[in-house]
């Protein structure tokens, strides 16, 4: 009794600390409430009666401790989609170990309906872990970004998962088997590689979400497993919020859910029929003419990407932006949804950089300011500001929302080559007539700006 | 249909409902953070792997059940640790000091 109101208490702190993310300023509160439901929780299990001995219990928390808090210290916060990724794994992995030892718990006697929901705790726990440590890899370059496919990918893995359900179905149907259950668990891990192989690096935001979502629904189906409701409840919450985040993802790509997991999107560079970049000259800019253009504007807009990530060029913006400020200029940050490889990657880069995060503005917020603004600093940046987006109905991303950095009085892109960004299409605002590219490493280009501006 | 997974069921949809109202009020700039913290929380399995590891009926249910309570503990440990580290860094105005 006492331990089944400690499960409530824990779940209502749950749902009052995601509340408190409403707000920057009240979230570290509202994570800090989840932590203590979480402790009380387990706290609460410790004392349960069937609870015989605590040696391995204590051995488990210890370990499993100490590698989530080396973890959390020492990423890199341009590595936190790997780290969510790797998360989500061990979230999906545990709720397959406990579903697979209520099955082995209950030789005999249990109900359908537990039977079910041990199943389905297998299935998606495993392909949430073997999927999220893929799409670890990937974003970790351990396994190569682009997208991975062959002849007969899909049809494949829909036999596999066939074979999935069919097993599913004879274990529920059948009396005891332990050896089954593993080569469910192997295929379901397979699943999970196969599923998650043939998707692009940029279209990882989805894909995290939607393990993450997955991690949740495993947590779920483990509580309905063992009639736990704060199992239940919190893989609920969970599910709810990866799902949510998923389709804020697909729709700022213009893109169905169907189309990221199975399009292959990147899989090789796509040629794009229409107005590109035949016989047009990309103009570039020495770092003294784009200092003076950013020090003598009145407001400038910052545009970043996941070029600004790899470069680890988050404190080298925040210091050229702050020498724009002290001459007087307006800066603001321009955060595209799927600016990055995770949902709200950039504003986890430049809170980092100590830049406050009143700047930094959202798309349908800042959008309409371009055209007020003289300088559009873009780094980084390539698809989430491609005008073909708008204007080009051949082009692939066609009707996906873009920041309207072309609108601006002047453009500069910061980028280290003409190559094509990830998506592989050609970007009609290089072309532009007020667009000026500055090529280089962005850290680099960002530090030369800065001493430039210092001397002006 | 048992009572006891009605229950569940409606505690299931009930939740979902709640999740939705609460996710969608969180801002674009902490979507970071809402993924790593509901991450921690979806480690709440913490508790099934927990009774699994302790109730030592066969050796095979400890093995499974001390490596779910490791990968449930870096889940939940892992996850508030690196979201607080996070939500640290979220400031209204900048303090001047290198991050």
């Amino acid at each position: 009794m006492i331990v089944e109101l400690s499960y409530l208490i824990a779940a209502s702190l749950f749902i009052l600390g995601l509340r408190r993310l409403s707000s920057p300023a009240t979230a570290r509160s509202g994570n800090l409430l989840g932590a203590a439901g979480m402790l009380l929780a387990v706290l609460a299990t410790l004392v349960h009666q069937d609870i015989l001995s605590y040696s391995w219990i204590l051995v488990g928390i210890f370990l499993g401790s100490a590698a989530g808090a080396v973890l959390a210290r020492t990423v890199k916060m341009t590595a936190m989609p790997q780290m969510v990724g790797i998360l989500n794994g061990f979230g999906g992995g545990a709720s397959t170990l406990v579903a697979a030892s209520e099955y082995l718990r209950t030789p005999t006697g249990r109900p359908v309906d537990v039977s079910v929901s041990i199943a389905l705790s297998v299935l998606i726990g495993a392909v949430t872990f073997s999927g999220s440590m893929v799409a670890a890899g990937k974003l970790q370059e351990l396994i190569t970004g682009r997208a991975v496919t062959y002849p007969l990918q899909k049809t494949g893995n829909a036999l596999l998962f066939l074979g999935i359900l069919a097993l599913g179905g004879y274990l529920l149907g059948s009396s005891f088997h332990p050896g089954w259950l593993m080569l469910l668990t192997v295929l379901c891990l397979l699943l999970g590689v196969l599923l998650v192989i043939p998707i692009g690096g940029a279209d990882m935001p989805v894909v995290i979400s939607l393990l993450n979502s997955y991690s949740g629904l495993a947590g779920a189906t483990t509580g309905f497993a063992l009639h736990n409701n704060a199992l239940i409840i919190s893989g609920a919450l969970v599910g709810a919020s990866g799902i949510i985040l998923t389709r804020i993802m697909c729709k700022a790509m213009n893109r169905s859910l169907a189309n990221v997991i199975f399009g292959a999107f990147g899989a090789r560079p796509v040629a794009v029929a229409g107005a590109t970049a035949d016989g047009r000259v990309a103009r570039d800019i020495t770092v003294e003419d784009a200092a003076v253009l950013l020090g003598y504007a009145r407001s400038v807009i910052v545009v970043p990407g996941y070029g600004m990530a790899v470069s680890q060029a988050q404190h080298n913006v925040r210091e050229l932006a702050d020498l724009l400020e002290a001459r007087g200029v307006d800066v603001k940050y321009a955060i595209h949804p799927v600016a990055g490889r995770m949902p709200g990657h950039m504003n986890v880069l430049l809170a980092e950089a100590n830049v406050p995060y009143p700047k930094l503005y959202e798309m349908e917020r800042v959008n309409p300011e371009f055209e007020r603004t003289d300088v559009a600093l873009v780094i980084g940046a390539n698809d989430v500001v491609n005008p073909a987006a708008r204007s080009n109905p051949a082009s692939p991303i066609y009707g996906m929302p873009i920041l309207d950095v072309d609108r601006a009085r002047s453009v500069v892109v910061m980028k280290r080559s003409m190559n094509p960004g990830f998506a592989g299409i050609d970007n009609e605002l290089f072309y532009q007539d007020n667009t000026r590219m500055l090529f280089g490493d962005a850290r680099d280009s960002l530090g030369k700006l800065a001493v430039a501006l210092k001397a002006m | 249909m048992p009572e006891a997974l009605l229950v569940s069921i409606y505690v299931f949809v009930l939740a979902l409902f709640v999740g939705v109202e609460v996710i969608t009020k969180v801002p674009q700039i902490l979507h970071t953070p809402l993924m790593s913290g509901s991450n921690a929380i979806s480690g709440i399995t913490i508790v099934g792997a927990l009774l699994i590891a302790g109730r030592v009926e066969s050796p095979l249910s400890v093995v499974l059940g001390v490596f779910a309570v490791v990968q449930a503990m870096i889940n939940v440990v892992g996850g508030f640790l690196v979201t607080d580290r996070m939500l640290q860094m979220f400031k209204k105005k900048q303090d001047g000091g290198p991050a």
